[in-house]
């Protein structure tokens, strides 16, 4: 959203009667990939969400052949769950808010294609596992230590800019667009900004901060922070338009510094 | 420290992982079930904030206040002392979240803000941005994650619960829950059992709810013996953006930071919203209560909406009215309401900060849930509810910003009450006299005989027309005649359900077993919402029927209990214990009607 006056938005303004969905399918995990096209009536405030309901319903292809209903996560359909994030038109991105007449408008074309996303284990057609994802949380530990969930008052006083820019970052909702379009994540060999933007947003709180050296040294090792290779696409693909980079940044500061004072306390 | 201790916990939203984490604190094992990955539960839907009464702005608030706020705003069909615990509990519960690291929004000395929700005249609702849920879940996710490493919960993510197993004495000894990729059925073992399954918002298709919400398990506990209250009691929403796939919800935050419902004062005018001077707009709610305005309760606003579109009224004739926030400061509105006018843009397409956003009410919460006591328990021994599954907090209607205290509440209240019974029940030899095995073999049973069926058919198509009748008939106005075709309707689909094709020849990861398995207990708690509706004669709160205008106190201020019985729920009703808060008439036209 930007805060620079208002901007019409752009529709689609000879809209088709009607468009296609093209869908990668896959029986299960290791099963070979197959492709299906279906045949959609056009409605302006359709939603990719919405397209594959219709399908899930009648599941006949294109060609008039009945095939299994497609596959696929979905949940809050707010953008806030993270769950039905799949390759749309070749860009990872949340199914709920893919809107067709704004795929249609800018892919000229009057096809939508559908894939799983790429760096996770592809369960069946859209659907993919991400479990890793919370692994990373774990090893990060991406929470604040209490003393107990007793009443002990309040938390500290923190000022509205710090809790500001937490929020930004606390916002993440490990869909996992920024791993998907990371040249470097996979195979093991990077945590991904995902899990170093949460450790970053711990290693910001006051308490938290207390936890810093377990938070970096989850980051440590050859499949830590390191291989970051800065090529920025996590911030262009964040839907939640989380500061990744800059975490990235701050967290390798937080690493130096510690590594010195670390020396130091030798 | 191995305590000896197993609870299951079904859901993993607010509720779930605030008993999670309570239970594993107190050094007991948890087996978390859920159908999604907790931290992607409906808890992150909630926008707006988390009451509590702590008065940091001067205007004398109290716990004695928000106690009054939430059995009035629910028209007095709450027991209080389950309230009055709540709202005391209130401010410690704010607090333990400001110490998990929740960004809430603060004011300039750094301290919580707090800003005015519905049905209150205080600020007393903490929020972090506009997407409060998001914030206080994920914080219980990251506590309840360290436990996980710990070894103290175990995530069964993907599972979807089937059943109880209840031995011979109807005690429950632990569930079956089905594994949603393999469609393996798994029987867990417990000592105990939380529900904290959410709403059933799917019933009626359509809703503000998660694609996950749809009141399954629940159900399932009905079928099997729990009680279930105040069913009828279904909170629409004033201001949901109407869409093809669900209904999205536009917070109430947006008239807390003062946004303002109107139509133009010409039926039919076409012009555009900003090109509407102010004359010639009917801000209907601040015309009819001037106290609250806009502010007031959901079923109200929600109820005058409603009527204003039914008359004609609504923006270019159709059910739509504006919500107005182009009065206010851009920047000002990014700070404070970003997260949810973003949703808006985003499938809307429109701008709100700059054009007035047009909206509609939408199917919302269900105040009903099972049945409890005072200390979560169900009717079944071993099976305690915690959540907006319960219905124990918020009568005949919920004030905004009550739900998620109401979930941690509840989950704080269900984790010692579950572990004092765990602690004390015989455990018998559960492990070994098959009951178990039993009931996996009951659960595959209906598995199977789902997947071999051929009728003609269609689940999605049956859950469409189930939704839409309940949709028309059991939602802001409700007639008797109706809500009796409604109930011979459910029957007729419970009828055609024996005739369902999954039309899926792989099993592996489909999602149409599972539906089925849902839609059988949506059908059940369908009946449950209807007929405890059709039954009601009075209007109060949620519920409304214009041949019965007014509150009956003599005959329904009672909690409306339905049991499964092959033909139909049997309704009984119990007294309520209103022993803190005399009961009085609602009234938000003037300050004065407020005690």
């Amino acid at each position: 959203m930007s805060t620079n006056g208002h901007i019409e938005k752009k529709r689609l303004e000879n809209p088709p009667a009607k468009f296609k969905l093209k869908i990668q399918r896959r029986d299960k995990e290791g099963a070979p990939i197959r492709w299906e096209t279906f045949e959609l009536q056009y409605r302006r405030n359709l939603n990719v969400i919405s397209a594959l309901m219709d399908v899930r319903k009648d599941p006949v292809t294109a060609e008039g052949t009945k095939t299994t209903p497609p596959v696929w996560d979905m949940s809050c359909l707010e953008q806030v769950c993270g769950i039905c994030t799949m390759v749309i038109d070749g860009r990872v991105r949340q199914s709920c808010s893919a809107l067709i007449d704004d795929l249609l408008l800018a892919s000229g074309s009057d096809t939508v294609t559908l894939q799983p996303m790429s760096k996770f284990p592809n369960v069946r057609d859209l659907k993919v596992d991400r479990s890793e994802m919370f692994d990373h949380l774990k090893k990060v530990h991406a929470w604040v230590e209490l003393d107990g969930s007793y009443s002990l008052g309040p938390g500290p006083q923190v000022s509205n800019e710090l809790a500001q820019e937490r929020y930004a970052l606390s916002r993440c909702m490990t869909c996992g667009c920024c791993l998907e379009a990371c040249p470097q994540y996979g195979d093991g060999n990077y945590i991904g900004p995902q899990a170093i933007g949460q450790a970053r947003l711990f290693n910001m709180h006051p308490v938290g901060k207390m936890e810093i050296d377990e938070r970096l040294n989850g980051l440590l090792g050859d499949d830590g922070i390191t291989n970051c290779g800065n090529a920025q696409n996590c911030v262009q693909v964040c839907p939640m338009s989380l500061p990744l980079t800059k975490a990235i940044y701050e967290t390798n500061r937080d690493i130096t510094v510690n590594a010195l004072f670390g020396w130091l306390k030798k | 420290m191995a305590s000896g201790l197993k609870i299951a916990i079904v859901g993993g939203g607010l509720a779930g992982l605030a008993a999670a984490m309570k239970i594993a604190e107190a050094g007991h094992d948890v087996d978390l079930i859920s159908v999604v990955p907790v931290k992607r539960s409906h808890s992150v839907c909630a926008q707006g904030g988390i009451n509590g009464a702590v008065n940091t702005k001067g205007e004398g608030d109290s716990p004695a206040k928000h106690l009054d706020d939430t059995v009035y705003g629910g028209d007095f069909l709450a027991n209080q002392p389950p309230v009055k615990r709540m709202c005391d509990m209130a401010p410690e519960i704010i607090y333990l979240f400001d110490r998990m690291g929740v960004p809430f929004s603060r004011t300039k000395e750094g301290l919580l803000d707090f800003r005015r929700f519905g049905g209150t005249l205080h600020h007393r609702t903490a929020f972090a941005g506009a997407s409060t849920g998001q914030q206080l879940l994920y914080a219980l996710d990251e506590q309840v994650r360290k436990w996980e490493t710990q070894g103290k919960v175990t995530k069964y993510e993907g599972w979807e619960m089937l059943s109880l197993t209840l031995d011979d004495h109807q005690v429950c000894r632990g569930l079956v829950a089905m594994n949603l990729q393999t469609l393996q059925l798994k029987a867990f073992a417990a000592d105990a059992v939380i529900m904290a399954t959410g709403g059933p918002g799917l019933i009626f298709g359509k809703s503000t709810n998660s694609m996950t919400c749809t009141g399954s398990a629940v159900g399932a506990c009905y079928v099997q013996g729990a009680r279930y209250a105040n069913g009828e009691f279904i909170q629409v929403h004033p201001t949901s953006i109407p869409g093809e796939d669900k209904l999205r919800l536009m917070s109430e935050s947006a008239r807390g930071e003062g946004g303002r419902v109107w139509v133009p004062r010409q039926d039919g005018d076409t012009r555009d919203p900003r090109n509407i001077p102010d004359a010639e707009r009917w801000y209907f709610l601040e015309e009819k209560y001037p106290a609250y305005g806009n502010l007031v309760p959901r079923d109200i606003a929600t109820r005058e909406i409603f009527q204003v579109c039914l008359e004609g009224h609504g923006v270019a004739g159709e059910n739509q009215v504006y919500l107005d926030l182009t009065h206010i400061d851009p920047e000002t509105l990014t700070r404070k309401l970003g997260a949810i006018l973003e949703i808006y843009e985003m499938f809307v397409g429109d701008d709100p900060r700059y054009v007035p956003m047009r909206i509609f009410p939408g199917v919302h919460y269900s105040m009903g849930g099972l049945w409890v006591d005072f200390e979560q328990r169900t009717n079944i021994p071993g099976l305690f509810a915690a959540g907006e599954c319960d219905y124990s907090i918020h009568g005949a209607n919920r004030l905004g910003a009550n739900s998620l205290l109401s979930c941690v509440y509840g989950g704080f209240v269900a984790a010692p009450s579950a572990i004092d019974y765990a602690k004390n029940v015989e455990r018998g030899n559960t492990e070994t006299n098959g009951i178990h095995d039993a009931e996996v073999k009951r659960q595959q049973e209906i598995n199977d005989s789902i997947v071999s069926n051929e009728g003609s058919e269609n689940q999605y198509k049956l859950h469409d027309e189930m939704a839409k009748w309940m949709t028309d008939n059991v939602t802001v106005v409700r007639y008797n005649d109706r809500l009796k075709a409604t109930d011979e309707k459910l029957l007729e689909i419970q009828e055609r359900y024996s005739k369902i094709s999954i039309n899926d020849s792989n099993l592996w990861a489909t999602q149409a077993v599972p539906h089925a398995r849902q839609l059988w207990n949506m059908i059940q708690l369908a009946r449950v919402i209807t007929l405890g509706a059709l039954n009601r004669n009075e209007s109060r709160g949620a519920h409304y029927k214009p041949d019965f205008p007014d509150r009956d106190d003599e005959n329904f201020m009672k909690t409306t209990i339905a049991e499964y019985s092959d033909e139909a729920p049997v309704l009984s009703y119990e007294a309520i214990d209103v022993s803190l808060v005399e009961p009085r008439k609602r009234d938000y036209s003037t300050k004065k009607a407020k005690a």
